[in-house]
């Protein structure tokens, strides 16, 4: 029999067509540009409460905060919310959106039988569907981004140092991390349920479920085991430490919490602290290389989160017998 | 002669239920191969085993030499599977979505376009090319597949029930067109079906195939006088649809 790897016989180009097409497909779709619409439009939103309330705050006469350009995306004047809970609401959204019908609308299309007939790998087709929506995604997002960042340097007339960009950079890569968490989540969905409606629907219950149930949950444990105010500290300590590893499997809170910490420099540290390691500490902001090693360890969980959502699909899609229709 | 198939002891188990069982059979090179057999005889289960989209429990395929669940790439860059009820993308042209299907087999453009242009022509879908596959009627999504299977310049082709759903006068339109095909470029041809008359229409040989198993193989006029020897001097001519009555008589096999 031959064994020998036939890898050499793969050509890339027909991935980066399938990329291509799928990027096609998206951009040109109703729902992506009703989803990009609605982004858009809370963006303006949210960058003109904030701009508002930085006029009112009398902007760059506030000299101890140096991070004047970081407001964009994080100040509010109590209107609506700043940019960085808008992304954290709609991202997932974004993400779902992109993917919920990746593999069932092919199948039910008839069109897989046809692709996968071709001599392409058959991963290439789970590969293309997320490369391309992570693709989208980001170009969205670096557009939205540097369209604040602009704006921001049109009304307010300062440039942002380059510690600023660099941390905006960084936020908005982190978000598309975060986007394709869910893109991949909703691939998964779209590899195991046969109805587009249906993987959607699973998609979106996931979202709400850690939206709003998961911290519920956690709120009812919580509360039966609450120490009380007099206790010790160390069961304080324990009792903290509990509640923030807890929440730290919900992709939503990795990732608001890698925000506070990238877009507020002032933000020291994601869980409990004790007094004593609080000792001595002068309050200042951080260097961006600090914020980004005080956020790594929830960067890695997102990244991990991803990861096996990816692998779960690859398990159930590389085997699978294809039929038509 | 050269065999293009072969297959050898193939097995196929849902559960408990043998879709494909113990099927030894062989298809020689620039033959049209005719699997007949009623609905739910694992007639696509075969086929796709044999492209490696489904994965055998026991025995072995052999296309173009290659084992299909090892080889997938290569074998699928020779064969060109139709499958039954064959889907486009339906807001791309029959054209564009020939040229995908040229992108996916890596052909460089140009060439791509031509062999398009061609094998529209021979399809007869060169007024429509520029029509949304949405619009297309069956038949002609039917022919647009056949283009789109002969795009990559296939040693063999494989159609799965490829007459369904078209009217009579555009299923012999059709089938002439793969016999042509096959005759004058050498290419194998496994066409399944239900339709004993198509069947008998183009293929060279055929297989009945029911419940999984290839009960006889042949050419028509081998396999009437090995099933009705007695009647030789009686110089009726059997056809297939005598052979066919022979394996359901009494059988119960309504599958229609």
């Amino acid at each position: 029999m031959n064994n020998k790897p036939y890898r050499d016989t793969i050509s890339l180009r027909p991935f980066w067509s399938m990329v291509q097409k799928e990027i096609t497909d998206h951009v040109r779709s109703w729902r992506f540009l009703i989803l990009l619409g609605i982004i858009v439009l809370t963006c303006i939103g949210s960058l003109y409460s904030s701009l508002s309330s930085m006029m009112k705050s009398g902007g760059a006469s506030n000299g101890e905060n140096a991070f004047f350009f970081l407001n964009l995306f994080t100040l509010s004047d109590g209107t609506l919310p700043s940019f960085f809970v808008f992304v954290a609401f709609l991202g997932p959204l974004l993400g779902i959106s992109l993917g919920f019908d990746a593999i069932n609308s092919e199948q039910s299309k008839g069109t897989l039988s046809r692709i996968l007939a071709q001599p392409i790998p058959r991963d290439y087709v789970l590969n293309a569907k997320f490369v391309a929506g992570v693709i989208v995604a980001a170009v969205m997002f670096f557009t939205l981004a540097f369209l604040v960042l602009g704006t921001g340097l049109i009304v307010l007339g300062s440039p942002p140092t380059p510690e600023e960009f660099l941390r905006i950079i960084f936020y908005t890569l982190l978000s598309v991390v975060y986007v394709s968490f869910w893109l991949n989540l909703s691939i998964l969905f779209s590899v195991r349920m046969k109805q587009p409606a249906t993987s959607a629907l699973s998609g979106l219950a996931v979202w709400l479920f850690f939206t709003v149930f998961y911290p519920l949950i956690i709120n009812v444990i919580l509360k039966s085991i609450q120490p009380s105010q007099f206790a010790p500290p160390a069961a304080l300590y324990l009792y903290e430490k509990f509640r923030f590893s807890l929440v730290q499997i919900i992709p939503n809170e990795l990732f608001s919490e890698i925000t506070s910490a990238l877009l507020m420099p002032g933000v020291r540290s994601l869980g409990p602290l004790t007094m004593e390691q609080l000792h001595g500490a002068i309050p200042g902001p951080l260097p961006v290389g600090q914020s980004l090693l005080i956020v790594w360890p929830q960067l890695t969980g997102l990244i991990a989160l991803t990861l096996l959502c990816f692998v779960l699909s690859y398990l159930s899609f590389m085997r699978r017998e294809i039929r038509s229709r | 002669m050269e065999k293009v198939i072969e297959i050898s002891g193939l097995t196929k188990r849902y559960g408990t239920h043998t879709v494909v069982d113990n099927l030894d059979l062989s298809i020689a090179k620039g033959e049209i191969f005719g699997l007949l057999g009623p609905n739910g005889a694992g007639k696509s289960t075969t086929i796709l085993m044999l492209l490696g989209l489904s994965e055998p429990d026991a025995g072995t395929a052999r296309v173009c030499g290659l084992d299909p669940f090892r080889h997938p790439i290569k074998v699928k860059k020779k064969v060109g599977y139709l499958p039954e009820d064959v889907g486009f993308y339906d807001d791309y042209t029959g054209l564009n979505n020939l040229l995908y299907t040229a992108r996916l087999n890596d052909i460089p453009k140009e060439e791509g376009e031509r062999r398009a242009g061609q094998l529209l022509k021979r399809v007869g879908l060169t007024e429509e090319k520029d029509k949304k596959a949405g619009e297309y009627s069956r038949g002609m999504r039917q022919r647009l597949g056949l283009a789109d299977v002969l795009m990559k310049n296939p040693e063999v082709i494989i159609l799965d029930e490829p007459t369904l759903g078209i009217d009579p006068a555009g299923v012999r339109e059709f089938l002439e067109g793969i016999v042509q095909l096959s005759r004058e470029e050498g290419i194998t041809v496994l066409l399944s079906s239900h339709l004993l008359h198509q069947v008998q229409q183009v293929c060279d040989r055929v297989g009945i195939f029911v419940k999984g198993k290839l009960l006889a193989e042949g050419n028509i006029n081998t396999l009437a006088s090995q099933l009705f020897p007695a009647e030789k001097g009686k110089k009726k001519k059997y056809g297939l649809e005598d052979i066919y009555n022979h394996y359901f008589q009494g059988g119960g096999n309504n599958h229609e």
